[in-house]
C-alpha cells in the first residue's frame, strides 16, 4: 500500500518535473507567435493575452511581405538544404559502400582521413575558403554553401552509412553478382534501397543545423538575391527593430518551417538519435 | 566482402565510388583547413603576400592591444563552456533520466517539446529571448513581479557583469534537447536484467539511478562532453544574433568565434585582415584539438565500456 502510494507521489513528481521543463521550453516561442497577431499597442500592454477581436492586428505580417523578400528567402534556403542533403546523401552512401564493401589497400586510412572531420569544426578553414570561392567566382552563388555544406556533412555520413551497410547481406551481394550485376547495379540497386533508413537518418541530422546556419551565408552569399532565410530574418529584424509588430511577425515566419519541418520529421530524428547511430 | 579476382586487375569502381567524396571533401574542408594554418605565416604588405613565420602569433600574443582581446575571448569562451557543464548536461541527464521511467505517460510527448528549442535557428532564439527579457517589453519584469520578486530583475543583456552568463543560459535552454535524447538512448539500452536485479537487492529508485545507471552512462557523457566542447569553442552566430558582431556590452560576450570574424571580415572601422583571422582560427584549432586529444587518450581509453 505505502508502496503504491509512493509510486503515484513520484510519477506526480516526474510529471511535475517534466511539465515545468516544457513549459519553460515552449513559452518563449508562445509569445513571440501570439504576440505576432496584435496590434502594437496590446504587445505592450499585455504581452501574456491572447489576441482577441479588439487586440488582433496583421499589420507586422503585411509590413514583413512588403519589406523583406521572404519568398525568395525561403526558395534560397530551400535549394541549398535540399542540394545539400542531395550529395551528402548520394557522395556520402558511395564512399560508405567503398568502404564497408572492398578490401583494398589504404582502406582503414581512408575511413579515418574521412573520419577526422567529424571532430574538426568546418569554420576553422573559413578564411581559405572564402578565398578560393572568391578565386573561383562562387561567392555569392548557392554553390558555395551547398559545397561547403556537403563537405561538412560527408564525414558523419560516411561513418554511419558504412556501418549500415556492413550489415547488408554478402549473400544478396553475391547473387547479383553470379546473376551478372555490375557493382554499380549493385550498388544502386540492391544496396542502396535496403539502406533508405539509415540514409533518411542521416538527412535529419544534416538538415537543421544546414538550415539555421548563419555563419556561412554571412560571409559566403550576403548578396540579396543569395540570402538565405535565416541571414535574411537577421537582416530584416536589424533593420526593423523598432517595429515591434514587424519583427515578431518576422519571427513567426522564420519559426514556421522548421517547425513543419520538425513535425513532419520528428520521429525520424528521434528515432535515428535514439537508435545509437551516434555513438 | 570481396571476390578476389584470381588475377589482380585494377578495381575501377572503388575508385568511382570514392572519388566524389573525397574530392568534395578534400578540396572544400580539408585543403581550406591546412591553408588557413598557413596563412597564418603570412601578412599582406603593400598588397602583396609576404610570409613573415611566427610574427603574427607574436603579435596576437604579445601585443595588447590584440593579447587583451584574445584572452578576454577565451576566458569568456572558458566560461561558456562552464555553464554548459554545469547547468546543461545535468538537467538533460535529469530530464532523460525522469523521461526514461518505464510506463510514464506522454513520454513522447515531453520528448519532443523539450526538443523544439534544440530545431529553432539561433536569429530566432537569440531575438526571441532578447525581447523577453528587454525592460521596454516587460515581460521578464512583468514575470518576477507576479511572484514578488521585482526586486532582482535588472536588463541582464545589457550589464557587463550579466550578459555572458545570460548568454549562456539562453543557449542552454536551446540545446539541452540533444544531452538530453543521448543519454535518454543510453538509459533505454540498460538491459532490464541489470535493474531488475538491482531490485532484488533493494535497489531502486534513485539509488539505482546513481549506483548502477549512471556508472553505465558514463561513457555518453564523456561524449557529450566533447561534443559541448567542440560546439561551444566554435559558437558564434547565438553571440552575433543577439549581441552583433561587437560582442557588447564592452566585449563582454566576446567568444573566440565573434573575436576571428570581427578580425578576419572586418567591422565598422575596422577593417578586415584575413591574416590575422587565420592566426586565431589556427589558435581555435589547436585549442579544440587539445580537448579532442586530452578526451580520446585521456578520458575515453580509461572509461570501461560495457558490452551487454
Amino acid at each position: 500500500m505505502t508502496i503504491a502510494r509512493q509510486n503515484r507521489l513520484n510519477t506526480a513528481a516526474a510529471h511535475g518535473a517534466l511539465i515545468l521543463y516544457t513549459l519553460i521550453a515552449l513559452f518563449p516561442v508562445f509569445v513571440i507567435v501570439i504576440n505576432s497577431f496584435k496590434t502594437r499597442k496590446a504587445i505592450f500592454r499585455e504581452p501574456l493575452a491572447l489576441p482577441d477581436a479588439d487586440s488582433f492586428s496583421l499589420i507586422g505580417y503585411e509590413t514583413v511581405l512588403k519589406q523583406g523578400d521572404f519568398f525568395l528567402y525561403f526558395q534560397n534556403s530551400m535549394i541549398v538544404t535540399v542540394g545539400s542533403l542531395f550529395f551528402i546523401l548520394l557522395f556520402g552512401a558511395m564512399a560508405a559502400f567503398a568502404l564497408a564493401e572492398y578490401r583494398f589497400r589504404g582502406n582503414l586510412l581512408m575511413g579515418l582521413y574521412l573520419a577526422l572531420g567529424i571532430m574538426i569544426p568546418i569554420r576553422i578553414g573559413t578564411v581559405a575558403i572564402l578565398e578560393m570561392m572568391v578565386q573561383t567566382g562562387l561567392v555569392n552563388t548557392l554553390w558555395a554553401l551547398i559545397l561547403v555544406y556537403t563537405a561538412q556533412g560527408l564525414p558523419l555520413a560516411v561513418f554511419i552509412l558504412s556501418e549500415f551497410m556492413r550489415q547488408v547481406s554478402d549473400d544478396l551481394k553475391n547473387a547479383g553478382r553470379i546473376d551478372g550485376l555490375s557493382e554499380y547495379r549493385i550498388f544502386f540497386r540492391l544496396v542502396l534501397p535496403l539502406v533508405r533508413p539509415a540514409m533518411a537518418t542521416v538527412a535529419v541530422f544534416n538538415m537543421i543545423p544546414i538550415w539555421n546556419d548563419l555563419w556561412f551565408p554571412l560571409i559566403l552569399a550576403p548578396a540579396e538575391e543569395v540570402k538565405t532565410l535565416t541571414l535574411g530574418s537577421q537582416v530584416f529584424i536589424g533593420q526593423f527593430v523598432t517595429d515591434w509588430n514587424a519583427v515578431l511577425s518576422a519571427l513567426s515566419l522564420a519559426i514556421l518551417p522548421v517547425m513543419v519541418l520538425y513535425v513532419i520529421f520528428s520521429r525520424q530524428l528521434i528515432r535515428g538519435i535514439t537508435s545509437g547511430a551516434v555513438k | 566482402m570481396a571476390v578476389e579476382p584470381q588475377k589482380p586487375k585494377f578495381r575501377w569502381h572503388i575508385v568511382v565510388f570514392l572519388a566524389p567524396a573525397v574530392l568534395v571533401y578534400t578540396a572544400v574542408m580539408i585543403y581550406p583547413l591546412f591553408n588557413t594554418l598557413r596563412l597564418s605565416l603570412f601578412t599582406e604588405v603593400d598588397q602583396t603576400r609576404v610570409f613573415v613565420g611566427l610574427q603574427n602569433f607574436r603579435t596576437l600574443f604579445g601585443e595588447t592591444v590584440w593579447s587583451n582581446q584574445f584572452w578576454n575571448a577565451l576566458g569568456n569562451n572558458f566560461w561558456f563552456f562552464v555553464v554548459h557543464m554545469l547547468v546543461q548536461n545535468p538537467i538533460g541527464i535529469a530530464l532523460a533520466a525522469i523521461l526514461s521511467h518505464p510506463r510514464l505517460r506522454f513520454a513522447a510527448f515531453y520528448r519532443s517539446a523539450i526538443f523544439i528549442p534544440t530545431i529553432l535557428s539561433f536569429v530566432i532564439v537569440g531575438f526571441a529571448w532578447k525581447l523577453i527579457l528587454s525592460p521596454i517589453w516587460g515581460i521578464a519584469p512583468g514575470m518576477l513581479d507576479a511572484v514578488g520578486l521585482k526586486s532582482l530583475y535588472a536588463p541582464w543583456l545589457g550589464k557587463e557583469a550579466y550578459a555572458l552568463t545570460t548568454l549562456s543560459l539562453v543557449s542552454v535552454w536551446q540545446f539541452v534537447g540533444i544531452p538530453m535524447m543521448l543519454i535518454y538512448a543510453a538509459l533505454l539500452s540498460i538491459p532490464d536484467e541489470i535493474l531488475e536485479a538491482a531490485e532484488v537487492e533493494g535497489i531502486t529508485g534513485l539509488s539505482a539511478f546513481w549506483k548502477i545507471k549512471l556508472p553505465l552512462i558514463l561513457p555518453s557523457i564523456g561524449i557529450i562532453s566533447i561534443l559541448t566542447f567542440v560546439a561551444n569553442f566554435n559558437a558564434f552566430d547565438l553571440i552575433y544574433a543577439a549581441q552583433g558582431a561587437l560582442a557588447g556590452p564592452d566585449f563582454s560576450t566576446d567568444i573566440l568565434g565573434t573575436f576571428m570574424y570581427r578580425t578576419f571580415f572586418g567591422f565598422q572601422l575596422q577593417l578586415g585582415d584575413p591574416h590575422m583571422g587565420s592566426t586565431i582560427a589556427s589558435a581555435m584549432f589547436a585549442i579544440i584539438l587539445i580537448g579532442v586529444c586530452l578526451y580520446l587518450f585521456g578520458i575515453q581509453s580509461r572509461m570501461r565500456r560495457y558490452q551487454f
